[in-house]
C-alpha cells in the first residue's frame, strides 16, 4: 500500500528512533511511504489557538500535497497530536465551501489546493494498522508473538477526543485499537486508570507540577498494574512519560522507572526487528527488561 | 417492549460512617428510555434512599451530570440502551458521581464547593464602562456571534467532573468557569476585558493550566465546547493585548508561532528559551528568571542528549523547509489582514457546504 506519509515535527526532531522505527517497520507490512518532506508543522494545538485561519491553511497545504501523490491510499501520520490538530482543520475546511476556498487561495501561488474528498482521509498508525492492515493480516505477520509481555497502552487525547471530530462515528471502536493491537502481537494489554488520560505535555513549561503530576500518576497506575513497558502513538506523550520521567517521579513522590515504546518500536519486536535497530537504546528509561525478554523469546 | 438492565451504582452516605459499596439494581424499561429513567426506578420499587439530583429529565436543568461507564453525561440524556451496548455484553450498566467534587450522597456531589466557587471566581456578571445607555444597547448581531456558544452553558457541571487538568490540580479555575469568563471577554459590551484576560492568564491556575485533553469538549451534553473557549481566552490575551504572563502562556505561543514561521517545523530546542523569554530567544537566556527556569529544566536536556535522543547539532540547528519562503509567505498573508478570521463550527456546524456560509470574526482589536 502506497501512503503520503507526514512523519511530524517530533518523529524527527527529540524521538528519532520513532521516525526511524516506522521507517524499518513500512516495507515489512508492505506500507511505501512517500515523505511529504516539504509539509509544515501541524501547530500542535498552539498555532490554532493563535489564529485558526493560520493553522488551517498551513495543514491545507500538507494535505493537498498528500492529494498530489500519485497512487497513495491515503495520508499517514505516526503522531496522535498531529492526527487530532489536522483532524481539526479539516473538519472546518470540509465544513465550509467558501472558507475553503479562502483558505486555499494562500496556496495559489504554488498551485496547491485542498479538495473536499469523502474518500480521501487522514490516519494514525494506529488507525491505519487496524482499518487498513487489518488485525487478522497483522497477526500472520507475527514472527515473534511478545507472549508474557505486559504492555500498558497510554494512547494520547488527541486521538481520543472528541469523538465527533476523530471519525468514532464510523469506527467506534477507535479507543480500543491499542489494546487490539497490544494482544494481536501477543503480549498482554493491561488495564489501567490513565490509558486514556492527559500526559500532561502540553502544560510543561506553563505549569510544571500539573504536567508532571499527570505523567506520574499514569506511570504509577501502570506499574501498579503490573505492566513492563507502556506504548503510545504519540511522541509528545513519550516526551512527558519519558524524558520527564525522573522528574515526575518527584511530583508523585515514588520511584517509577518504566520503559515508553513507541507504537512502530513495539510492532517491530513483534515482526522480528532487533531492538537495537528500533531505536530501543535511545530511551531515557531504559528498555534493557523489556529487551531481555524479548531475547529470551526469539530464544524459546 | 420493556427490557431488563442491570444498573451497578456506586453508593456512598459520608454521614453514615461506612466505607462506599456497589449495589447492583434490575430495572426494566423501553430501550428509549433514559439511564436517569432507570435510577428512579430503582429507586422507587427498590431502595428509596438511592441519592441523585435531578428536575426536569430533559437536559435542560444540568442537575443529573453522573459518570455512565467511566464518562461523564447527565443521566437524562442518555439512553439506556445505548449505556447497555456500551458496557458490553453481560456487564452492568456502572453508575457513579462525578469527579472532582466531593460525594455529598451517592451520586450527588458538592456542586458548590468546586464548581460554583469557581465560577464566582471569574465574576460572572457584565461590567460595562461607564453609566448604562439611556436605552438598550446596542450589539451587531456578528459581535454575538463568537459568545453564543459559551451561553448555551446550562452549569450542569459535567466538564468540571471530566477536566483532567483539576485531577491533579484542584486549584485550576477549571473548563465551565473559563468558558463563562468567555462569555464576558467576548461580549463588546464589557469594559473590563484586558483585566479579567490579564487575570485570568497571571493566575498559576489560570487559562494556562488547562492541558488541551478534549475532556470538556467531549462530555459537554451543550457542546459548549469548554475548551475552545479556553482557546478563544488565550487568543485575546496573546494576540490582542500581549499580556506577556508569569506563566510563560504568551511565551510558549509567540515561542511555536515565530519557530514555526522561521523554519516551517519545530525546532524543540529553542521553545524552551522562548517560552521562558516572553518569545525572544535573547531574553529567555538572559533574564533572571528565565535563567533560573532554562536551568531547572537543564537535568532533562541533559538526559535527552545521554540517551541519544538529543545531539548538540541538532539542539544548535535546525534545518529549514526546502520550501520555506511559501510558509513565511502564509504568515505574512494572514498575519497582514486587519481580522482574524475564524469558522465558528458551533454556528456552521459540519458539513453545510450546501448552506449560508456564518464566519464570525475572531476580534475588532488585532
Amino acid at each position: 500500500m502506497k501512503l503520503a506519509y507526514w512523519p511530524g515535527c517530533v518523529s524527527r526532531g527529540f524521538t528519532p528512533e520513532l521516525h526511524g522505527s516506522m521507517e524499518l517497520v513500512a516495507p515489512k507490512l508492505d506500507l511505501e511511504l512517500v515523505e511529504l518532506d516539504r509539509a509544515n508543522c501541524c501547530g500542535a494545538g498552539v498555532i490554532a489557538e493563535h489564529n485558526q485561519e493560520l493553522v488551517d491553511t498551513l495543514n491545507a497545504r500538507t494535505f493537498a500535497m498528500a492529494q498530489r501523490v500519485e497512487g497513495a491510499a491515503g495520508m499517514m501520520n505516526v503522531c496522535s497530536t498531529c492526527q487530532g490538530a489536522q483532524s481539526e482543520c479539516q473538519e472546518r475546511l470540509d465544513a465550509d465551501g467558501d472558507y475553503r476556498e479562502e483558505v486555499n487561495s494562500h496556496l495559489k501561488a504554488e498551485s496547491l489546493s485542498y479538495e473536499r474528498d469523502p474518500d480521501w482521509w487522514n490516519k494514525n498508525f494506529l488507525w491505519l494498522l487496524v482499518e487498513e492492515i487489518g488485525l487478522e493480516a497483522l497477526a500472520e505477520k507475527v514472527v515473534r508473538p511478545l507472549e508474557g509481555l505486559r504492555i500498558a497502552p497510554f494512547y494520547g487525547c488527541y486521538i481520543v477526543r472528541p469523538t465527533g471530530r476523530l471519525g468514532y462515528d464510523k469506527h467506534p471502536e477507535r479507543d480500543r485499537y491499542l489494546d487490539q493491537v497490544i494482544e494481536v502481537l501477543g503480549a498482554e494489554s493491561v488495564e489501567y486508570a490513565g490509558s486514556h488520560k492527559c500526559c500532561g505535555f502540553p502544560v510543561i513549561t506553563m505549569n510544571r507540577v500539573t504536567s508532571l503530576r499527570q505523567a506520574g500518576r499514569h506511570l504509577a497506575d501502570a506499574i501498579d498494574a503490573g505492566a513492563d513497558c507502556l506504548v503510545t502513538p504519540c511522541p509528545l506523550c513519550h516526551l512527558n512519560l519519558d524524558m520527564q520521567q525522573p522528574d515526575a517521579s518527584k511530583y508523585v513522590e515514588r520511584d517509577l522507572g518504566v520503559p515508553v515504546l513507541h507504537l512502530p518500536q513495539m510492532v517491530g519486536l513483534a515482526l522480528g526487528l532487533e531492538p537495537k535497530d528500533l531505536g530501543m537504546d535511545k530511551h531515557v528509561v531504559k528498555t534493557r527488561e523489556v529487551q531481555r525478554k524479548v531475547a529470551e523469546l526469539a530464544a524459546a | 417492549m420493556a427490557e431488563n438492565y442491570t444498573l451497578k451504582i456506586r453508593r456512598y452516605n459520608p454521614e453514615s460512617g461506612d466505607t462506599a459499596f456497589w449495589h447492583e439494581y434490575g430495572v426494566e424499561l423501553d430501550p428509549e428510555r433514559s439511564v436517569l429513567d432507570g435510577i428512579l426506578q430503582a429507586k422507587d420499587r427498590e431502595d428509596a434512599s438511592i441519592g441523585i439530583r435531578c428536575s426536569c429529565r430533559a437536559a435542560i436543568c444540568g442537575s443529573c451530570a453522573v459518570r455512565i461507564n467511566g464518562k461523564t453525561a447527565l443521566a437524562c440524556n442518555t439512553r439506556i440502551s445505548d449505556a447497555a451496548d456500551r458496557a458490553g455484553a453481560d456487564a452492568p450498566i456502572v453508575v457513579e458521581p462525578m469527579n472532582n467534587m466531593p460525594v455529598l450522597k451517592d451520586l450527588i456531589v458538592d456542586m458548590d464547593a468546586v464548581h460554583w466557587k469557581k465560577v464566582r471566581r471569574v465574576v460572572p456578571w457584565l461590567l460595562p464602562d461607564g453609566p448604562p445607555p439611556e436605552r438598550e444597547y446596542i450589539v451587531p448581531a456578528e459581535a454575538m456571534i463568537d459568545v453564543t456558544q459559551s451561553m448555551a452553558c446550562i452549569q450542569c457541571g459535567a466538564c468540571v467532573g471530566a477536566c483532567l487538568s483539576l485531577e491533579v490540580d484542584p486549584e485550576f479555575i477549571g473548563p465551565a468557569a473559563l468558558a463563562k469568563a468567555y462569555r464576558f471577554v467576548g461580549d463588546p459590551r464589557d469594559g473590563q476585558t484586558e483585566e479579567r484576560l490579564k487575570d485570568l492568564a497571571e493566575d498559576p491556575h489560570g487559562m494556562y493550566d488547562c492541558t488541551h485533553c478534549f475532556a470538556c469538549i467531549e462530555v459537554c451534553p451543550k457542546d459548549v465546547a469548554p475548551m475552545s473557549q479556553i482557546m478563544r481566552l488565550r487568543r485575546r490575551a496573546t494576540g490582542d493585548y500581549e499580556i506577556k504572563d508569569r506563566n510563560n502562556g504568551y511565551g510558549h505561543e509567540k515561542g511555536f508561532v515565530d519557530i514555526i514561521e522561521k523554519w516551517g517545523t519545530l525546532h524543540e530546542a529553542q521553545l524552551l528559551p522562548r517560552s521562558f523569554g516572553d518569545g525572544s530567544m535573547i531574553k529567555g537566556q538572559t533574564e533572571p528568571g528565565a535563567v533560573k527556569q532554562l536551568v531547572e529544566a537543564l537535568p532533562t536536556a541533559l538526559r535527552g542528549l545521554k540517551s541519544g535522543k538529543v545531539t548538540v547539532k541538532k539542539a544548535l540547528l535546525h534545518p529549514k523547509l526546502p520550501d520555506q519562503d511559501q510558509v513565511r509567505r502564509i504568515f505574512k498573508e494572514i498575519h497582514f489582514k486587519d481580522e482574524r478570521l475564524e469558522l465558528n463550527m458551533y454556528i456552521v456546524g459540519e458539513n453545510s457546504d450546501e448552506e449560508e456560509p456564518a464566519m464570525g470574526e475572531g476580534s475588532q482589536e488585532t
